[in-house]
């Protein structure tokens, strides 16, 4: 029987099927982190029971880590506890902890695949929901709860009804200016933050085909904001030359058994999805969110919707407005902006530095604009500095902090003040995700350099 | 047992008449410091609930005292965002024990029914007829019923069947969790394990 790729993964990882239940899932890699593991590694001490497989186990702290001085004692007495109980548990556990200053430290999502931990047609859980960024590699990757991330420490499974199948293909060339990122905002402004709730989808077309693995990483990383449990692309020649050789991927004979099986990872001719979607890249512009949910984008050069084209929830959408301090009609080239943020597991990567170092080389930061750029681990900060983007950053009036969640939900220090304006790079723009009262604009690293170097929205197109 | 059993309950509830409530709001981030599972519900729509200076915002639902019960309803789309379980534990912390909506996201979802908080799904007509009997009667009770997977507005004997997976079913009215499930799994799970490529 023709099979798509989400139903080889997910069913060669089948331990039990339960009548009239959900599946007995194997789970070959978990990814911990500090905040949504204590209560999970509490209850296993209650429960007298040990972890599993901890050799399938990695633990880092991300969420809730400074992104300025990590050589110093964390400040925020809080986090330090986080930050030592996940420690303790790890060593306690028998868990690799690579904690704040380790070298290998990052935001989970991005050290994931940096060190071969992610891999092709692997099962991957973590407690969070941007887990689906492994999705890029051909994974099966979803995010869990607490509840579940102590079921699979105790017993490396979980239990889950299989998810329906979602399909969005997207071919065409991408246009100047145009970033994964782009076709991610807009893809969710036409499925809307639940239309794919309950799916698990798979990206299809020229578009991905063509795209860079941090580009896939991107795409599927936010594939949760339209509801999905997550996205994945089928693994090809890009994906085995990202992943070979290293720390954690198989090597030699293994290697080769490896390839053979993962060539197998794609969806039949003829296989079957519940749901198919068709867009067209020559007709997607640089994106821009101008509400309080990632489904509220819009073209760049557009103008904010108004309510009676949104259909229902009109009581929502005006509040949503309201909070952004806009109208509708309002046009968002022009806007004013107070921060920037370049990071996050959705556009803190390597690739993402260097699209933001394109737009600001040779122009000077705005002087109006506080920027915070943190890349997404150790990696990327040293592959900064390697390719001479940090000189380029500097020469235009920016700094370059330490990696980390950071202003992305803002848990630690660096957080928008209320009621300003920033332009940001990662995921979510809800009332509050990066601060009390802080208004969150979601876009590409082009169009958040833009914003940067002007002050205000500015199409990143008219700036190359 | 890993937490109450869920029968039938019968209560007032309160309206949260918005949609795409995310869990950033349910309890935002940066009150998920916590290494044990207490007091979260203090927290419970922080920002909704408190002003920056920490005063009650008399406009927000849960501050009005016309409006309590254990069961919290709420517009299509609840509980989207982040995986948090914060989110489920504030909500049961707080003191509901259900949550009504036309559509749930996914995480949040099992999130609530893994801590024995009973999301239940319902028309959008029949939500709005649950809205609309609050507002005539804020008073009114409602009566779910997990075992006949029915849920009745008292003062109009109206009702709507919910569907739910029978194993999570049998879960909630047991008072199980999934750990007690696969733990005797574990000859299964390490013969599953030793022919696993990675």
């Amino acid at each position: 029987m023709s099979k798509t790729l989400f139903d080889k993964v997910w069913d060669t990882h089948v331990v039990k099927k339960v009548n009239n239940g959900p599946d007995v899932l194997f789970i070959d890699r978990h990814m911990v982190h500090e905040v949504t593991s204590p209560v999970a590694f509490l209850g296993l001490k209650n429960r007298k029971l040990s972890v599993l497989y901890p050799n399938k186990t990695f633990a880092t702290a991300d969420h809730n880590t400074p992104t300025i001085n990590q050589h110093l004692p964390v400040k925020d007495s809080l986090s330090a506890n986080q930050l030592k109980t996940l420690e303790r548990n790890s060593k306690n556990f028998g868990i690799s902890f690579w904690g704040l200053g380790h070298k290998k430290n990052g935001i989970v999502h991005v050290i994931g695949p940096e060190y071969g931990i992610t891999l092709p047609g692997a099962t991957i859980v973590c407690g969070d929901s941007h887990t689906s960024t492994h999705g890029a590699f051909g994974a099966i990757a979803f995010g869990i709860g607490t509840s579940e991330v102590e079921m699979v420490l105790s017993t490396q499974c979980i239990m889950q009804v299989k998810p329906k199948k979602m399909r969005i293909n997207v071919n065409g060339k991408m246009g100047k200016g145009v970033t994964p990122k782009d076709i991610a905002l807009f893809i969710i402004s036409r499925l809307s933050t639940s239309g794919a709730t309950g799916f698990f989808v798979e990206y299809s077309g020229s578009v991905f085909t063509e795209m860079s693995m941090e580009g896939r990483m991107t795409v599927c990383n936010l594939s949760i904001e339209m509801g999905a449990r997550g996205g994945m692309i089928a693994p090809d020649d890009k994906t085995f030359e990202y992943i070979k050789n290293r720390e954690f991927t198989p090597k030699d004979k293994n290697w080769s058994n490896s390839m053979k099986y993962w060539k197998t990872l794609y969806s039949d001719e003829d296989s079957k999805f519940d749901k198919e979607y068709y867009f067209d890249a020559n007709e997607i512009e640089p994106m821009i969110t101008f509400g309080t949910n990632p489904g509220m984008g819009i073209s760049i050069t557009k103008g904010i919707p108004s309510i009676k084209n949104n259909g229902e929830g009109s009581i929502s959408y005006k509040k949503s407005l309201n909070y952004m301090g806009y109208s509708e009609g309002d046009e968002m080239i022009g806007k004013k902006i107070d921060f920037v943020f370049l990071g996050s597991c959705t556009n803190g990567r390597i690739e993402d530095f260097r699209a933001f170092a394109k737009i600001i080389k040779g122009k000077k930061k705005n002087p109006d604009v506080t920027a915070w750029l943190v890349p997404g681990s150790h990696k990327v900060l040293e592959s900064i500095k390697e390719e001479g983007i940090l000189n380029i950053l500097n020469e235009s009036g920016f700094e370059l902090r330490e990696p980390g969640c950071s202003a992305c939900l803002a848990m630690n220090d660096d957080k928008i003040p209320i009621g300003k304006y920033a332009v940001s790079t990662s995921n979510r723009n809800f009332e509050g995700r990066q601060g009390p009262g802080a208004r969150t604009i979601l876009a590409s690293p082009l169009v958040a350099a833009a914003a940067a170097i002007t002050g205000q929205i500015t199409d990143p197109r008219t700036l190359f | 047992m890993a937490y109450d059993k869920f029968n039938i309950l019968k209560s007032r509830a309160v309206p949260l008449k918005i949609e795409n409530v995310d869990t950033d709001q349910i309890i935002p981030a940066r009150f998920l410091k916590a290494v044990e599972r207490v007091g979260f519900g203090d927290n419970l729509f922080r920002d909704w609930r408190y002003d920056q200076k920490g005063k009650l915002k008399n406009d927000f639902i849960l501050n009005n005292s016309l409006y309590e019960g254990k069961i919290l309803v709420g517009g299509k789309n609840f509980g989207s965002g982040s995986s948090r379980e914060h989110a489920a534990w504030a909500i049961y912390d707080y003191g509901f024990r259900c949550v009504i909506s036309s559509f749930f996201a996914d995480i949040f979802k099992n999130n609530c029914m893994n801590i024995g908080v009973l999301p239940v799904q319902v028309s959008e007509s029949f939500l709005q007829k649950i809205f609309k009997n609050i507002e005539l009667n804020p008073k009114s009770n409602f009566e779910v019923n997990l075992l006949e997977q029915k849920v009745s507005i008292i003062d109009t004997k109206e009702f709507e069947l919910f569907e739910i997976n029978p194993y999570k079913k049998e879960n909630l009215l047991n008072g199980f969790d999934d750990i007690d499930y696969l733990i005797n799994l574990k000859d299964q799970i390490s013969a599953f394990a030793n022919k696993t490529p990675f």
